[in-house]
C-alpha cells in the first residue's frame, strides 16, 4: 500500500492524465451530463440571486446541482493531492521557461504550483497582482460565458464531438493566450 | 446518494490535474511558449481517445445509464461568439495560469488567494449576463 501510494505520488505524464481527462469525459456522458465547468459560474451567481438583477441567471440551480457537486469533487481531489500524494507540487517545467522567468523576476519558477510573489493576499494591493488575480479572474468568467465553454467543455468535450464551434473557441483561447504571453507579461512581469 | 458520483469523478479529475501539474500557472506560461510538449499531450491525448470514445458511442449506440441514448447537442455555429468570447477567454487564461477546472483544483490545493480569482469569474460571468443582448453572437 505504501508503494503504491509512493508511486501514485510522483509527478504524472502526461500519457497517464489525458486517457483520464478522456474517462471523464466519458463517465459524465454516461451518467447523463455533459462535461463542461464553467456552466458552474453562472449557477452560483444563480444562487447569490442574481436572477433577481438579470434574467440570465434566472435558472434553476438545483437542476445544475451536479455539477456544483462536481466542482466540490475538484476541491476534494487538490485537496486529497496536496495532503496524501506528495507534498511539493512543484511544476517540472523545461530549463528554457525556468532560465526566462528568472529573468523576469520569479525567484523560484516551477517549485511552487503558482508563482507566489503574484498569487498571495498582500499582492491585491498592487495592480500587478490585480491585473494578475482581479482582471484575469474578470476575463476568463465573461470571456468562457461569452463562448459558450471553456477548456473542458470546448477543448476535450466539443473538439473530441469534432464541433466547428469548438475548434473556433479553442483559436480563440490560443489568440488571446499567446497576445498575452508574447506580447503583455514580459511588462507585467517586470513591474 | 446520486451524487455521489459526481463527487467521485470530480476527485479523480482534481487528483489528475493537480498530479499531472495542469493546474500550475508555470504550466500554462510554458504551453504559450511552446517550451515543452507536456500540456499539449495531455489535452491531445484526451481528445484523441475522445474522439474515438464519441464515435464509438454514435455507432454503436450506447446509452446511458438510465437507458437513454446519449446526446451531444451540436453548439450552433457562428464566428463573433467563439472567436471574440474564446480570445477573451484566452487573455484570462494567460493571466490567471487557470481555466475554471483548475480554479476550483488549487483551491484544494490550498492556494487561498485563487477564491479572489473564482469570484471575479463569477462577476465576469454576471456582467457578460448583462451585457450580453448587445453583444454579437
Amino acid at each position: 500500500m505504501n508503494q503504491l501510494l509512493e508511486w501514485i505520488s510522483q509527478p504524472w505524464p502526461w500519457y497517464v492524465a489525458g486517457p483520464i481527462i478522456a474517462l471523464v469525459m466519458f463517465s459524465m456522458l454516461f451518467f447523463g451530463k455533459f462535461f463542461g465547468i464553467s456552466s458552474n459560474l453562472r449557477t452560483m451567481c444563480s444562487l447569490l440571486g442574481a436572477g433577481k438583477s438579470c434574467d440570465f441567471f434566472a435558472i434553476s440551480w438545483r437542476e445544475q446541482a451536479w455539477n456544483l457537486v462536481f466542482a466540490g469533487g475538484l476541491v476534494l481531489g487538490g485537496l486529497i493531492a496536496y495532503l496524501y500524494l506528495g507534498h511539493d507540487r512543484a511544476a517540472h517545467i523545461s530549463a528554457t521557461t525556468i532560465t526566462e522567468l528568472q529573468a523576469y523576476g520569479i525567484a523560484d519558477p516551477g517549485k511552487t504550483v503558482v508563482p507566489t510573489e503574484i498569487f498571495n493576499w498582500e499582492s491585491l494591493l498592487t495592480l500587478k497582482g490585480i491585473i494578475f488575480i482581479v482582471v484575469g479572474g474578470f476575463l476568463v468568467g465573461f470571456g468562457t460565458r461569452y463562448a459558450g465553454g471553456c477548456t473542458s467543455g470546448h477543448a476535450i468535450s466539443g473538439l473530441s464531438d469534432l464541433q466547428p464551434a469548438s475548434l473556433l473557441a479553442v483559436i480563440g483561447f490560443f489568440i488571446g493566450g499567446l497576445t498575452v504571453t508574447y506580447f503583455v507579461l514580459p511588462y507585467l512581469l517586470a513591474l | 446518494m446520486k451524487f455521489f458520483r459526481y463527487l467521485f469523478i470530480g476527485a479523480i479529475f482534481g487528483i489528475t490535474l493537480a498530479k499531472a501539474e495542469v493546474i500550475s500557472w508555470f504550466r500554462i506560461y510554458e504551453m504559450f511558449k511552446f517550451q515543452s510538449f507536456h500540456m499539449y499531450g495531455v489535452i491531445g491525448s484526451a481528445i484523441l481517445i475522445g474522439i474515438i470514445v464519441i464515435q464509438l458511442i454514435k455507432r454503436k449506440k450506447i446509452k446511458s445509464i438510465d437507458g437513454e441514448p446519449i446526446m451531444i447537442v451540436p453548439k450552433k455555429f457562428s464566428w463573433a461568439r467563439y472567436l471574440i468570447g474564446g480570445t477573451i477567454f484566452g487573455l484570462g487564461w494567460a493571466l490567471t495560469g487557470a481555466c475554471p477546472g483548475p480554479m476550483f483544483i488549487l483551491l484544494g490545493n490550498g492556494v487561498g488567494v485563487i477564491l479572489v480569482v473564482i469570484a471575479s469569474a463569477m462577476l465576469g460571468t454576471y456582467v457578460y449576463g448583462k451585457l450580453r443582448h448587445k453583444l454579437p453572437h
